[in-house]
């Protein structure tokens, strides 16, 4: 090994970067990246180089390699697989021993993973795939501050997917005028509105007004239904101290529930997520921002991944994807994601997505939410590609409803109540949804408007982030 | 007013044939099931008297229909629901539950509001009917 520590430049795999061998071991953590190398450098160098700056190497020879175990902290690429069908990409997998991160610390690990690497010169593209996190490094963070079960109980609503709404126009709503879209769509049956993403404190709308507002429109509408309501107060804002003084003050008037944004960075995150569990508030997050990374299939980070970190991280509900609706989400992926958020354990399915098997060691699952562009008539669609634990959000399909937010409100709540009763009498809801819906909207003209003002509007365009093992792009019946 | 808490306060009240139905449904899952009746529909108030134990070894639905007819002879003017329960490991909570009883007249809450400094409103949902006592609640007159 002489030539190994001579000074100057050596190729990664020849570093102790790639270990075809190597067997990882139960603690390790994995990390499967979509790699397309330059012109002339083979796959098992490119992802020998993926391993060594996601973990101890430098471009050169350094003699204080010799001052460590340094075999213990080098990541080792282990297998490189072509991607069916794509010329010119692998997926490297690649293991790396826990003692290269800080316990309980997305930063951290994400420092490492997708730290340097992304601008690395010798690949043209890389794409963070997937992550299979042992169970020793998912015991050290917190998890979702109450998880599915807990929101359940907390909120006394079982046994069907929760309705939401964001409040809209997003942007210029006086506090007042925003207050009255909150108690319509609550009254009218929905279960929580939300602020959006970029409502934080503007000049039209100051977050304390809001804040007074929205709970005066939950607390009327609570006693006008008998049911518990929330409204998702966004929190994020250009500090953790001033963060902390609005989840504070959410607190202090009794809201069930606080929103964060992704933009926040993840150890706000992180801290966020702690305060929610030690005041008993539910943390929802928007994911803003995810599009510039996660949508091509070549270069980024896969959204599974994120719906990881977000669950070690602690968040209890996050945005992941319709399949049906207005943005960017194919079927199967979409799947993957919403698996990832919820099981006590996924299994390896390439056609989703799913690279490793993972196990939670009973951290409780997160909420996915499906907003964007969906609607009562699709009501079938989204029961059978997202469940039963999940939030549905429809904005303007309560919102823009012809008789009012109260009445859109009601029809969502009505088209759902009608399919899951179908689905648990063992009706083949799928096949006969539209029946399920026009039937249910005999006995309810909130409904019935509802299905011919939007009844056949669809967003079918071909999904970006499409899983390499099925042939044709899968298209949304 | 109408209280819509459970899973299908938004359709017209089930039959008995409808809610056997989710019966059905509920023991093809392995959920036992529960008749819980109250006359307190405080948002807040989980906690409805139990009619007896779960069912966890019934598998029969007009058995389970049975408890919640003998439960409505019982409490005519009470909210009576039906509940379907999930032990499994990563679930141990309910999984389904819905009002197959209502009082004839659901006079619903009035909202109270304790004006406090710098605008900030203290609320408390109060419902009406606790304003008779116990097992009074729902009937004619106060009888």
């Amino acid at each position: 090994m002489a030539g190994r520590w001579s000074a100057g430049v050596i190729p990664y795999a020849e570093m102790g970067y790639w270990e075809p061998n190597y067997e990882p071991k139960p603690t390790d953590v994995l990390a499967a990246f979509r790699i397309t190398p330059q012109e002339g450098v083979p796959p098992e160098e490119a992802g020998a180089a993926v391993a060594g700056e996601s973990s101890t190497a430098t471009w050169t020879v350094v003699w204080t390699d010799r001052l460590t175990a340094y075999e213990h902290y080098q990541a080792k690429c282990y297998k490189v697989d072509p991607v069916p069908g794509t010329p010119g990409q692998y997926i490297a997998y690649i293991a790396y021993d826990m003692d290269l991160f800080e316990e309980g610390s997305i930063a951290n690990l994400t420092s490492s993973i997708i730290g340097n690497v992304f601008g690395f010169k010798a690949l043209k593209a890389l794409r963070l795939e997937d992550m299979r996190i042992p169970t020793h490094y998912v015991k050290t963070f917190q998890g979702p501050a109450h998880g599915i079960v807990m929101e359940r109980e907390y909120l006394n609503k079982y046994g069907r997917p929760l309705l939401g709404a964001t409040t809209k126009p997003k942007l210029g709503l006086s506090a007042r005028n925003y207050g009255r879209v909150v108690y319509e769509a609550l009254r009218g049956g929905l279960d929580f509105t939300k602020d959006d993403e970029n409502i934080n404190s503007q000049p039209f709308m100051r977050w304390r007004d809001r804040y007074l507002h929205a709970m005066e429109a939950v607390q009327r509408a609570q006693a006008e239904t008998g049911e518990i309501k929330g409204h998702y107060l966004n929190v994020t804002a250009a500090t953790m101290e001033d963060m902390y003084e609005r989840a504070e003050f959410a607190k202090e008037v009794g809201s069930v529930i606080i929103m964060i944004d992704l933009t926040i960075g993840y150890t706000a995150i992180q801290s966020m997520a702690k305060w929610a569990r030690r005041n008993g508030l539910i943390l929802h997050l928007h994911r803003a921002g995810h599009g510039t990374y996660t949508r091509q299939k070549n270069h980024g980070v896969s959204f599974r991944v994120i719906s990881k970190w977000m669950r070690l991280a602690g968040v209890d509900h996050i945005h992941a994807g319709t399949v049906v609706g207005k943005l960017e989400g194919d079927p199967h992926m979409v799947s993957g994601f919403y698996d990832t958020l919820r099981d006590a354990k996924t299994e390896v399915d390439l056609t989703r997505g799913l690279y490793f098997e993972q196990e939670w060691a009973s951290m409780p699952g997160v909420m996915p939410v499906a907003s964007g562009g969906i609607h009562a008539g699709q009501m079938h669609q989204l029961l059978h590609y997202l469940g039963e634990d999940v939030v549905l959000q429809f904005g303007g399909g309560t919102i823009g409803h012809p008789m009012g937010i109260s009445a859109g409100a009601t029809a969502n709540r009505v088209a759902l109540e009608a399919m899951i009763k179908a689905r648990n009498e063992g009706r083949d809801y799928m096949a006969e949804g539209e029946d399920i819906l026009r039937a249910a909207a005999k006995r309810s003209r909130e409904l019935d408007v509802a299905l011919a003002t939007w009844g056949d509007i669809t967003f079918n365009y071909a999904s970006t982030d499409t899983p390499d093992v099925v042939p044709t792009p899968t298209t949304v019946g | 007013m109408r209280i819509t808490q459970g899973t299908f306060s938004y359709l017209p009240d089930f039959t008995d044939e409808e809610i056997s139905a989710q019966i059905q449904y509920a023991m093809d899952n392995g959920w036992p099931l529960s008749v819980e009746y109250t006359d307190d529909p405080h948002p807040r108030n989980i906690y409805w008297e139990m009619w007896g134990l779960p069912m966890f070894d019934t598998v029969d639905p007009a058995a389970v229909l049975y408890e919640i007819n003998a439960c409505r002879k019982a409490f005519p003017h009470h909210y009576v629901k039906i509940n379907a329960y999930d032990a499994r490991l990563g679930w141990q909570t309910t999984r389904l539950s819905f009002i197959v009883q209502r009082p004839p007249d659901e006079p619903g809450f009035r909202l109270d509001r304790q004006e406090g400094p710098d605008r900030q409103i203290r609320y408390t949902t109060h419902p009406y009917a606790t304003e008779r006592p116990v097992g009074h609640r729902y009937e004619a007159n106060g009888s």
